[in-house]
Order: structure tokens, then C-alpha cells, then sequence
């Protein structure tokens, strides 16, 4: 088959709905399009049963109870709900709160919300390989610690933090732990019993479901979580999440995270062969580039690769047949190089200087191929015009040297 | 973000691109930019000291496209004029050249530096005057 471009290599930023997905969705937008809260007409019951459908596809995906996934909008608002609906509902018990430094904005946004107003936040930060062990978490606990917020897996570099051991450890000590497990639920075996989650984030549009649907799932048992909810209204949700079902989407995520589970061991399998494939192409022709973040604790998937002396923007251009996300945040104009990457003990010239590629289903191996000899062209030639790269060949130590500022 | 195809021109055929013997007398250097700023250009110079004027230019540059294409801008302009006239070069004729946005002004002003800085340093090798380096100004657009 031909190749087409341009490539998609970023499925971490988000996914396009699988053509079952969609089949799944669209009796729901014309013939059975009631309001899942019409408890009195064949019409609602219809849309309810649609609705608790998903909710048992996503309970299954994460060995939950489908009475436990409370819908929402997507990740960011689920993290929102569960750490302020978690402060609020707690404060009396205690005001202290643990998370770490390379967590999503949707994590960290929050929680510097709450610092403002009063909670103390403990910010654990990453060694090297980008994970959170549990020994942090548990050195972190207080006797007023309310929550821990540890991610699943992390969105630019895809490590896996020590998860098991942190919920044994929240459990021990009787904190709730929420996770934010956007990129992890999925692609990797998730399941809330066995890693001691209290709270966890999940969203449709990673899964190859659609944008605007998601859910966080809120444990009922040993111990019962309760939230104060940040949307009031018609106490849908049990009562943590007012606001019309968006049955279409959650359809669209129950039959994603069905579709996600039936095939997750083959496609982990054919996504780890493509991404060491990637990686191994590339960094076995440029001496130079390297691999960020833990080797083996992390997503099959996705692979963040530096090219030192090279930026990241101008790496951008010159393959710009293929779309991947940089560490550099130059476009935006801020030309803040990667908080994640800087948190790993990245120097600024290598975290300008790399870029993320996210795998999925959709990418086959021709395209990975023309990936690996676009990437490889373009570096070689932007190493040809750095001056950087110029001053390492003259054994000149670029950190030495004193920049002036501009 | 769309980049202009002047732009684009410099940023896949630059031309220029190369070093000079940094110790040669009719040579001058100028490195300007910082890693961590995510741009950082070397132009230098080769003078012949008989006419003044600058014979030849290369550079080389790490940073965005529009950083590389100001600085390969730079290197055809320098060549054939003289110090002065050289000096003379603004950072907002090179925004008006590469139709740059307003968030990659800093690239402009990075090259003109560039210039300057390849200026001074002929001119300190040489014994020569460098007031009209040290005088400029950058003009934001």
C-alpha cells in the first residue's frame, strides 16, 4: 500500500474515534437520542440502558463497579473533581496534599489552586527515569495528608510510576490515592482493586472514543469516597456531577474502552515491536540521540527521544510530513522548554531538543520506517548547521561556556 | 504555524552555511544567543582589507526556522558591503524581508547582533575603531 502523508505519530495528544466506536455512537445522536434521566417513557429507557452499558464496559476495563464511574467531560474536569472534591470534603480531617512535579496541568493547575487558598502541597519530584516510587510517597504521608495525586503514566515521556506499591502504601497509612490514568487506561492492564486506587481519571478521546467524554471513577467501598461536587444542579451522578448525560459520548467511551480491553495483549504486543523499532532506527544512526526516561517501565507506545545541539522547532519543520509533539514549547511563544523533561534533570538544550512520538492503532510499519530515515535527514543536517554540535567535535564543553542573555 | 516562503526558501536551502579559521586575521566572529534560550547563531565574516569590504559570510545557527533563515538572510546581505555599511543592516528589515510574526522578532534581533558582534571582532583584531558597534540600536518593531 502507499504510504500516506502526512503521518500521524501523536496518540498521546489524542485518537481518532475507531470506526466501531462510531457505529456504536450514532443511533444515539437521531432514533434513541432521549435524555438518559427520563425515567418515565420507553424513550429514556432506552438511553439508559445505553449509558449503563458503559458504565459496566469502562467498570470492566478497570475492574471496577459500573455503580462506581461517575461520568464527566474528560480528564481534566475528573482530576478537578477528585482533588478539590476531595480537599473540600476533607479539609476538617486534614489540609495536606502529595502529587509530583512532572503530573499533568490538569493535576497540577489544581493543586496550586488549593495552596493558594490554605492546603499544603507536597511536590515529589522524579529522579532520572521520570517514576514516583512508593518509598517517596509513604516518606511524604502526615498524620493530616487528605490525598495523594500520582499519575498512572506520564503524557510526554510514558513511565509508569511505581503504582501497586503506592496505593499498599496509601492503604497502610489510610490516605486516598487518586491517579490520574488518562494515558494508562487502555493500553496497559488497570485495575483499581489490585493497585489500591481510590479515585481514578480516565478519558475517551486517548482511546480511540470521542472528545468531550470521560469519567472518574470513585470508590464505594473500603472506604466509601465522598466529593463535593464542583457542578451543582440536578444531583445526576450521584449527586458529585449534575449536567445532562452527553449519552452519545459515553456510548462512544463504553465501546472504546470495550474494544480496548478485547485487544489490548495483541496490540501492546504490535505497539511495543513498532516503538523499539522507532527507537532502535533512530538512535542506532545518530550516535547522539537519547532515549528519555525509564527504559522498560512505561507505555508500550510512546517513545520521547533528545537530539542534543538540535532544537526542537526546527526538528519540527524539517519533518513536518510527520506529526509528533516537541518538548519545546516555542511555538506557544513562551520558550519554556519541557517542565517533565526539566524534572528528569534535563539541561534546557537538551529538553528544547526533543520530541515525543506516540504510536497507535492506526500506524503500521512502513510508516514507522519513513518516520525513522525523515528523522535521521533532518538531524544530520541540522547537526551540519549547529554551532553547538560544532563546539562539542572542538571538544569545546558547552556548558562552560558563560551565554549572554537576550 | 505558517511559516512565510521566504522563510521556508532559507530554512531548507541556507545558504552559507559553513566555518571560517576563527584565528585568521581577516576574519571576524560573532556568537551571539544562549542554549537554554533555544537560539543560539555564529556568523563570521572574511574582510579584505585592502577595499574594506566583507568578500565572503557563513554561518551557522541553532534554532527555530525563522532563526536560521534571519541568520542565512544576514550572511548574503553582509557580503559585498562594506563595515559600515554592514552595520548599517536593522533587525526590522529583516522582519519586513521574512514576513516574521511578531513572536519571532527575537530571531531579527539575534541576526543583526550577529552581524555586530563578526564586526567587532574584525575590528579589535585589527586595531580598528568600533564605535558604531558599540552605538546601535535595535529598533522593536
Amino acid at each position: 500500500m502507499a504510504l500516506k502523508l502526512p503521518i500521524y505519530m501523536d496518540h498521546n495528544a489524542t485518537t481518532p474515534v475507531d470506526p466501531r466506536v462510531l457505529e456504536a455512537m450514532l443511533p444515539y445522536f437521531t432514533e434513541k437520542f432521549a435524555n438518559s434521566a427520563s425515567r418515565n417513557h420507553e424513550f429514556g429507557w432506552e438511553a439508559e440502558d445505553g449509558v449503563k452499558l458503559a458504565r459496566k464496559q469502562v467498570g470492566d476495563l478497570i475492574g471496577a463497579d459500573p455503580k462506581e464511574v461517575i461520568w464527566t467531560s474528560g480528564s481534566t474536569e475528573s482530576n478537578n473533581l477528585a482533588i478539590k472534591g476531595v480537599a473540600d470534603m476533607y479539609k476538617d480531617k486534614g489540609r495536606h496534599i502529595i502529587t509530583a512535579v512532572h503530573e499533568h496541568k490538569a493535576t497540577l493547575d489544581p493543586c496550586k489552586r488549593l495552596a493558594k487558598m490554605g492546603y499544603d502541597v507536597t511536590w515529589l519530584e522524579p529522579g532520572p527515569d521520570g517514576i514516583i516510587y512508593a518509598k517517596q510517597v509513604a516518606e511524604a504521608i502526615r498524620e493530616d495528608t487528605i490525598l495523594v495525586s500520582i499519575m498512572w503514566a506520564n503524557n510526554e515521556i510514558g513511565t509508569i510510576n511505581e503504582l501497586p506499591q503506592i496505593g499498599k502504601v496509601c492503604k497502610e497509612k489510610g490516605v486516598l490515592l487518586h491517579t490520574d490514568a488518562t494515558q494508562a487506561v487502555g493500553k496497559i492492564p488497570v485495575d483499581v482493586n489490585e493497585a489500591g486506587i481510590d479515585l481514578l481519571s480516565g478519558s475517551a478521546h486517548k482511546i480511540y472514543g470521542p472528545k468531550g467524554a470521560g469519567f472518574l471513577y470513585v470508590r464505594r467501598r473500603k472506604p466509601r469516597v465522598r466529593l463535593t461536587p464542583i457542578i451543582d444542579g440536578g444531583g445526576h451522578e450521584r449527586g458529585m456531577r449534575s449536567g445532562t448525560l452527553n449519552v452519545t459520548g459515553i456510548v462512544g467511551l463504553g465501546k472504546a474502552c470495550e474494544l480496548c480491553r478485547l485487544e489490548m495483549v495483541e496490540e501492546t504486543a504490535r505497539l511495543s515491536g513498532l516503538r523499539d523499532r522507532l527507537e532502535k532506527g533512530i538512535t542506532s544512526q545518530l550516535e547522539h540521540a537519547v532515549v528519555n526516561g525509564h527504559l522498560t517501565k512505561r507505555l508500550p507506545h510512546t517513545t520521547n527521544i533528545s537530539f542534543p545541539y538540535v532544537e526542537g522547532e526546527s526538528m519540527m519543520m524539517a519533518i513536518k510530513e510527520i506529526a509528533v509533539s516537541s518538548g519545546s514549547a516555542c511555538t506557544s511563544a513562551s520558550l519554556e522548554p519541557s517542565y517533565v523533561l526539566k524534572a528528569l534533570g534535563l539541561g534546557d538544550e537538551i529538553a528544547h531538543s526533543s520530541i515525543r512520538f506516540g504510536l497507535g492503532r492506526i500506524t503500521t510499519e512502513q510508516e514507522v520506517d519513513y518516520t525513522i530515515e525523515k528523522v535521521v535527514t533532518a538531524v544530520k543536517k541540522l547537526l551540519d548547521l549547529s554551532p553547538l554540535y560544532e563546539m562539542v567535535l572542538e571538544g569545546i564543553d558547552i556548558n562552560a561556556i558563560e551565554w549572554g542573555a537576550h | 504555524m505558517a511559516y512565510s516562503e521566504k522563510v521556508l526558501s532559507h530554512y531548507e536551502t541556507p545558504r552559507n552555511v559553513g566555518s571560517m579559521d576563527k584565528d585568521a586575521k581577516n576574519v571576524g566572529t560573532g556568537i551571539v544567543g544562549a542554549p537554554e534560550c533555544g537560539d543560539v547563531m555564529k556568523l563570521q565574516i572574511q574582510v579584505d582589507e585592502a577595499t574594506g569590504k566583507i568578500i565572503d559570510a557563513k554561518f551557522k545557527t541553532f534554532g527555530c526556522g525563522s532563526a536560521i533563515a534571519s541568520s542565512s538572510l544576514a550572511t548574503e546581505w553582509v557580503k559585498g558591503r562594506t563595515l559600515d555599511e554592514a552595520l548599517a543592516i536593522k533587525n526590522t528589515q529583516i522582519v519586513q524581508e521574512l514576513s516574521l510574526p511578531p513572536v519571532k522578532i527575537h530571531c531579527s534581533v539575534l541576526a543583526e547582533d550577529a552581524i555586530k558582534s563578526a564586526i567587532h571582532d574584525y575590528q579589535e583584531k585589527n586595531g580598528l575603531d568600533h564605535d558604531h558597534a558599540e552605538a546601535s540600536e535595535h529598533t522593536k518593531a
